[in-house]
């Protein structure tokens, strides 16, 4: 009740600096959102983390040179050196026998070391020791001004419409770029044009979040939005939404305990929605997976259960089950329960798969239609591998007992045919037919 | 015969010279191809295939030469011309579905920031049909079989409408009987006078599939009609032996500019 409280204060409260903060970090997280997926699908996300960690000395030395820690001549710096970093990387690979993975870690790595190099003696200047450079690391959402989100908003405003007009373009672009030349699109421009996006959302993403924990905000809500889509348009909303709502968390922490840094928040509660999506993402959640794999295998037991009861049948060969036969019945109904508990042989029974006779449990007629499939389709499968396949008859059993749960019946037929119509299997046991006969 | 078809030129390829990183890989290429021909490119790897397409198209420049298409330079004449890529040149687990993938063959017709209407999506749907792919039509392509895949780059293309195809490798990790149903639409195209170049490496079904043979090798090594030219002799000359003065020539031209 406090947390919702609070919240409402939050909501309530016009005006103040802590709704410019949020309305800073949900625009950079709309934005980062948004480019990162085109980033990601184009495996070009650790060029996002070079540009930003290669932004460093470009901070210091814009400082440096006007003495102060105007926003325009700092971005303008930020930009500039990660710019010139993110064209080294392929000036680098085209002219010596550096890959791209190593050319990305030297930019990173040197720049960042230049950049932490003239950060420190900054620090320890005289006029450096109030100037705050070092909020650049991990950036300080608090410092927003009503101007830099006036500027964020009005940047994201512009790059999203571009993306929404631009729509097709950055598809083909993403997807095959040689096509789009083909077409005559020029691909070219477009590839330009959205690095050079990313590279501005990055940069503004410096102030709040910082140069360490930005590529974050590009990579993170791009790829919880893919578990659940595998439609790029979706793709991008999700993304952005993603993106909005760790600055909703962001900002919203951070006013909680003032001692809660802004940019760590956002990039943990980025991680949590991952860590989320790739849990519980439909089809390729790992959960979902889980559910489904279980479904299988209790589906696998219960036909085991009916299969093994119909053999009874067969050995007794009359119905219902004369009582010598049903003592060994009984032993097998008494295992099954257990091995899987009393549970299953309730659903079966439920399901009109099984019926109470008496004392006794016996295949109802749904049920004996069911197995006596079952059966046909492992036997069939049998004589299949034995026959066609040349593998020994003692090493069949356990592939049929795989695939009799999932063959269709069209293949069922298939193999019918291909074998010959065969009576029996490669036991000697008769395969059942694809019709109800008279009871066995 | 229609002696009519048989004048009209659909390609003309003059001195072409591509080089990549400044070594010449295809080295004065010159032909030209009639409409209405199915034609095979064929040459040992490394011969520039791939790369006598790609230039073609202009996503290579060329070092010399030109190509005009209908008596044109191909930048005045794109829509005129289709393009199967190589399968492997994309990434299949992008998020999109086959319809998607196929209505980019619209996007060239279609303004800069124009949406492919109702007409495009339809067409698309048409073309998929025409492949037989229309169960697939809103799969996610991750989910496609190799041989799929290309029947979606072929559907692909047919949305271009297109005169003039250049498909590479088109037959690449594909299926007999989705070979034998792709071979049966590009020879439609061609009774529908299109021009079809096709990059092709089972030399055992050249002249089974198409009719005007290009082999290629560093060079031209020979072209025109199958009867007269898919001959052992133009075979030995593209296959047989490397072309040691032509690349060690390459090597030099490359160590002299850079």
């Amino acid at each position: 009740m406090d947390i919702l409280n609070e919240f409402l204060i939050y909501f309530s409260d016009v005006g103040s600096t802590r709704r410019i903060v949020m309305a800073g970090t949900v625009l950079l997280g709309i934005l980062s959102g948004v480019l990162g997926t085109f980033a990601v699908l184009r495996r070009q996300s650790l060029l996002g983390d070079a540009m930003a960690h290669a932004a460093l000395p470009g901070i210091c030395i814009a400082f440096l040179i006007t003495g102060q820690k105007h926003p325009l001549w700092i971005m303008l710096g930020a930009s500039l050196t990660g710019l010139l970093g993110a064209m080294l990387i392929p000036w680098i690979t085209s002219r010596s026998k550096i890959k791209t993975d190593a050319a990305m870690g030297i930019i990173l790595s040197v720049f960042f070391g230049i950049g932490i190099f003239l950060l420190t003696m900054i620090q320890k200047s005289n006029m450096g020791s109030q100037a705050g450079l070092d909020h650049f690391l991990f950036g300080k959402a608090a410092s927003l001004t009503q101007e830099d989100v006036t500027a964020i908003g009005f940047l994201c405003i512009v790059m999203v419409v571009s993306v929404l007009l631009f729509y097709k373009q950055f598809q083909i672009l993403c997807f095959d770029p040689a096509f789009g030349k083909s077409l005559g699109l020029n691909i070219r421009f477009f590839d330009i044009l959205l690095i050079a996006m990313i590279v501005i959302a990055v940069m503004l993403g410096l102030q709040s979040v910082g140069v360490v924990l930005m590529v974050a905000m590009l990579i993170l809500p791009a790829s919880s939005a893919r578990q659940w889509t595998n439609s790029l348009g979706i793709m991008l909303i999700l993304s952005g939404g993603l993106g909005a709502i760790a600055g909703i968390i962001g900002a919203f922490c951070s006013t909680l305990a003032p001692k809660v840094p802004t940019g760590p928040v956002m990039v943990l509660s980025s991680s949590f929605l991952l860590f989320f999506s790739l849990s519980f993402a439909p089809s390729q959640g790992i959960l979902p997976k889980l559910w489904k794999r279980r479904q299988q295998k209790s589906h696998r037991e219960e036909e085991h259960l009916l299969k093994d009861i119909y053999k009874e049948y067969e050995k007794a060969k009359t119905f219902p089950i004369p009582l010598e036969y049903r003592s060994s019945l009984e032993t097998k109904i008494e295992q099954n329960i257990l091995f899987c508990g009393a549970k299953k042989l309730n659903r079966l029974i439920q399901k009109g798969l099984l019926v109470w006779q008496g004392n006794f449990i016996q295949l109802s007629d749904k049920g004996m239609e069911k197995a006596r499939i079952l059966l046909r389709k492992h036997r069939l499968w049998e004589l299949y591998l034995q026959r066609k396949m040349d593998i020994a008859s003692d090493h069949v059993h356990r592939d049929a007992d795989d695939i009799e749960h999932i063959l269709p019946l069209e293949v069922v037929e298939e193999l019918d045919k291909v074998l010959g119509s065969p009576q029996s299997d490669p036991h000697g046991r008769p395969i059942p037919a694809m019709h109800k006969e008279a009871r066995p | 015969m229609n002696t009519h078809t048989d004048n009209t030129i659909a390609i003309e390829v003059h001195d072409l010279t591509v080089s990549y990183q400044e070594r010449p890989v295809l080295w004065d290429i010159d032909f030209e191809i009639p409409e209405g021909k199915l034609v095979a490119i064929v040459g040992p790897n490394g011969a520039g295939k791939s790369t006598l397409i790609k230039s073609m198209l202009g996503l290579i420049p060329p070092s010399s030469g030109w190509v005009k298409i209908y008596g044109q330079p191909y930048k005045d004449v794109r829509l005129r011309v289709g393009y199967v890529p190589q399968k492997e040149s994309v990434d299949w687990d992008f998020p999109t579905s086959v319809l998607d993938v196929v209505t980019m063959g619209r996007y060239g017709k279609l303004g800069y920031f124009t949406r492919p209407s109702q007409e495009d999506w339809e067409a698309a749907k048409g073309y998929i049909k025409k492949v037989g792919m229309q169960e697939f039509q809103n799969r996610q392509i991750s989910q496609l079989s190799g041989g799929q895949q290309q029947r979606v780059f072929l559907a692909r293309a047919l949305a271009q409408e297109a005169d003039v195809y250049f498909m590479d490798e088109p037959f690449a990790g594909v299926d007999a009987i989705t070979e034998r149903s792709i071979v049966q639409i590009l020879q439609e195209m061609r009774n529908n006078k299109k021009t079809v170049l096709v990059v092709h490496h089972d030399l055992q079904t050249v002249p089974e599939y198409f009719d005007w043979v290009l082999f290629l090798n560093m060079r031209l090594v020979a072209h025109g009609p199958i009867q007269s030219t898919f001959t052992e002799e133009n075979l030995r000359k593209t296959y047989g032996g490397r072309l040691a003065i032509l690349s060690q020539a390459a090597d030099a031209v490359a160590r002299e500019r850079r």
